[in-house]
């Protein structure tokens, strides 16, 4: 569904004119690679949609109120998107979150022999979550145990433990300020400014550093048109998603956070060795292994990633309702995290996506849940048009592979 | 690359080498070796060991016992970055290739030039992939950063062999490299061996297309069931020799110098 790893320039786009890239994306689209394009249309017609239906959705307020919704799907699905890189599934990452959330509710309580700092709580947690990352990855990456199997038995055993450790009480209240602001806390105005022009300012200089080395070596440099475009856009978003936020209250922390952990794991997963290694042994395995890669280390690294965003998720889960109770990780989180990673474009099969499409993934199914709930209607009509989308995605995916495989021998 | 034509000693020498798996002994002691410069063909029927003999100087499969000896100098190879290092490189039958990366990053799998940040540093690889290409008059490929799911059988197997040069490579195995591939694209591979040889590379060729192994080897080492039936040189055998000892295994007494 989306374009073969980091390779952004594609096909034909060689001597940089606007019409070649153009000629370019059309061949690239025959081909089955449709990129980005399904998912934007997407956001756009859910947008269309529910604003027609109810003046609360397309509101300062509820932008707001959907960054804090989605914050902790989409970080769960960015972890996610590297299991679903090397052509594996981690079923575990729902409860995981759950363990997470009750590991840092734990941790703060007042009073007790435990009582940490929020930030110790939290990093405990993290903790916790790559720990059960690097035992699910080791069984798998050693003993060859299918992921599906390992993590459904991880599933059930996070489950118990969190019916376990929450015990009889059932529920532990969070009075730490510092967990609390994780999902809580708001930026002032002009610290919203200043993020938004930190991160274009950030885009441009890597944009025209990545211009300067390909000419420094002679390469064709693409269209600088198109390139300045690319960070007009993204730059225009920062700022539109601000001066939304600044006309409520202003821009929630847990925006900011998932524009870290999404800029963090882009960056690794595009730019980076390991992110390079990542996307070798979900397209072939067996030739990364004889190119001498170590595919084991790859792979635990992987569910490690998974466990740890799973962990980050369920402290934001914690965080926003200020207490940690018995249906923690529970409910669709699973499938909800899932299924944001595969509607954004990674595929199932392994070495084709990017992370960036767990945050569009998570968006539609934030704006779904969102919207579906703003406009009353009954939660059967959230999971039936969750479960179409989902289905279109991967059946787009599947269309997607068949097409590349044709236009390739 | 600027080694001899042909020296004396061996660039890669095999003494005895021994590989079983479980019950199936796949190598009875076997001897091999290259030269720089020239081209050795390696040939034997399905289950002579072919396979298996790349896959044990590659590092892929542990030799059970047996030496291999390089520049004349004992070495042990336990793994592909061994092999890697002293100069050693496969083009598998199945090229080994990630059809959802492009053609740089397959070029440079496990071998990515990275600054201390262990950032990629995609512009001179994608320089130097350039110029490979160029040099081994690989014409036919568009753009070095289209997916190689995207290219052709013989610009598959060029890529392929163009990365196993590009690494200063020493000993190139290539098994089966046109077994594949149209008229004009088993041309053009093969014009690619030969280009290897002349730039002094030890080049083995495993193929079972004779045409192809008289046309571009210098001398041919033929296997049957995991024995050496004899080294022959092509100027000094004849097709039906060769076929004869693949299939019967004709002593090695009568045909090696």
């Amino acid at each position: 569904m989306s374009s073969a790893a980091p390779a952004e320039v594609q096909a034909a786009a060689v001597d940089g004119s606007l019409a070649s890239i153009a000629r370019g994306r059309w061949d690239a689209l025959k081909g089955g690679d449709v990129g980005f394009l399904p998912v934007l249309v997407g956001i756009i017609a859910i947008t269309v949609f529910f604003t027609a239906k109810t003046n609360i959705f397309f509101t300062a307020v509820n932008f707001s109120n959907l960054i804090g919704q989605m914050a902790g799907t989409t970080v769960i699905a960015i972890g996610i998107v590297f299991v679903l890189l090397i052509g594996e599934i981690d079923l575990s990452v729902g409860y995981v979150s759950g363990i997470a959330s009750v590991v840092v509710a734990e941790f703060q309580v007042a009073g007790s022999s435990h009582d940490y700092p929020g930030l110790v709580a939290i990093g405990l947690a993290v903790g916790v979550g790559a720990a059960i990352g690097l035992v699910q990855g080791s069984i798998i990456a050693f003993l060859g145990v299918p992921s599906f199997v390992v993590t459904l038995a991880g599933l059930l055993v996070a489950q118990g433990m969190i019916i376990n450790l929450l015990g009889t009480q059932g529920v532990i209240g969070i009075q730490d300020k510092q967990v609390n602001d994780v999902a809580n806390y708001v930026l002032t105005k002009n610290t919203g400014w200043i993020v938004a022009a930190v991160f274009t300012g950030g885009l441009a200089i890597a944009t025209l550093g990545a211009y300067l080395s390909r000419r420094r070596a002679g390469l064709p440099t693409g269209n600088v048109a198109l390139a300045v475009l690319r960070v007009v856009f993204y730059g225009g978003l920062a700022f539109g998603a601000v001066a939304v936020c600044n006309h409520y209250r202003g821009v929630p922390l847990v925006g900011l956070i998932l524009l870290f952990i999404v800029v963090l794991f882009s960056y690794l997963a595009g730019r980076t060795i390991f992110g390079r290694h990542v996307y070798a042994v979900g397209g072939n395995a067996e030739a990364a292994r004889r190119a001498g890669i170590n595919v084991k280390l790859i792979r635990i690294l992987c569910f490690v990633i998974s466990g740890s965003c799973a962990a980050m998720g369920g402290v934001i889960f914690a965080s926003r309702l200020n207490s940690v109770d018995l249906t923690f990780g529970g409910g669709t989180i699973l499938l909800d995290a899932i299924s944001a990673a595969v509607i954004g474009g990674v595929s199932l099969f392994g070495g084709r996506g990017k992370v960036v499409g767990a945050l569009f993934g998570g968006l539609i199914i934030g704006m779904i849940s969102n919207g579906t709930d703003l406009v009353g209607s009954a939660d059967w009509i959230k999971y039936v048009t969750t479960g179409l989308i989902l289905l279109a995605a991967v059946t787009l995916d599947t269309v997607a592979r068949r097409r590349q495989a044709a236009a390739g021998r | 690359m600027a080694a001899p034509t042909a020296t004396r000693t061996a660039t890669l020498e095999i003494q005895g080498l021994r590989k079983s798996f479980g019950s199936v002994e796949a190598l009875r002691g076997v001897d091999f070796d290259v030269r720089d410069g020239e081209v050795m063909a390696l040939v034997g029927d399905n289950g002579a060991g072919k396979s298996t003999l790349i896959k044990c100087v590659a590092g892929i499969y542990s030799i059970d016992s047996g030496e291999i000896l390089f520049d004349g100098k004992k070495v042990s190879i336990h793994g592909p970055k061994d092999a890697a290092k002293l100069g050693i490189e496969v083009v598998y039958q199945d090229l080994a290739l990630c059809d959802n990366l492009d053609v740089v990053q397959n070029m440079y799998l496990g071998r990515e030039e990275h600054d201390p940040l262990y950032r990629l540093r995609e512009a001179p690889m994608e320089q130097r992939t350039t110029e490979t290409l160029k040099s081994l008059a690989v014409t036919t490929i568009r753009s070095v950063r289209q997916p190689v799911a995207t290219l052709s059988g013989g610009q598959r197997q060029s890529v392929a062999v163009a990365r196993a040069v590009m690494w200063n490579n020493r000993v190139v195995f290539l098994d089966e490299p046109t077994a594949a591939l149209g008229v004009a694209q088993t041309r053009q591979v093969l014009d690619l061996v030969k280009r290897l040889a002349e730039q002094g590379i030890a080049v083995v060729l495993v193929s079972h297309n004779l045409i192809d192994v008289f046309e571009v080897a210098t001398r041919i080492t033929v296997l049957r069931l995991g024995r050496n039936v004899g080294v022959y040189e092509r100027d000094k055998t004849s097709e039906q020799e060769i076929v004869q000892a693949i299939t019967s295994g004709t002593p090695a007494a009568e045909a090696s110098p």
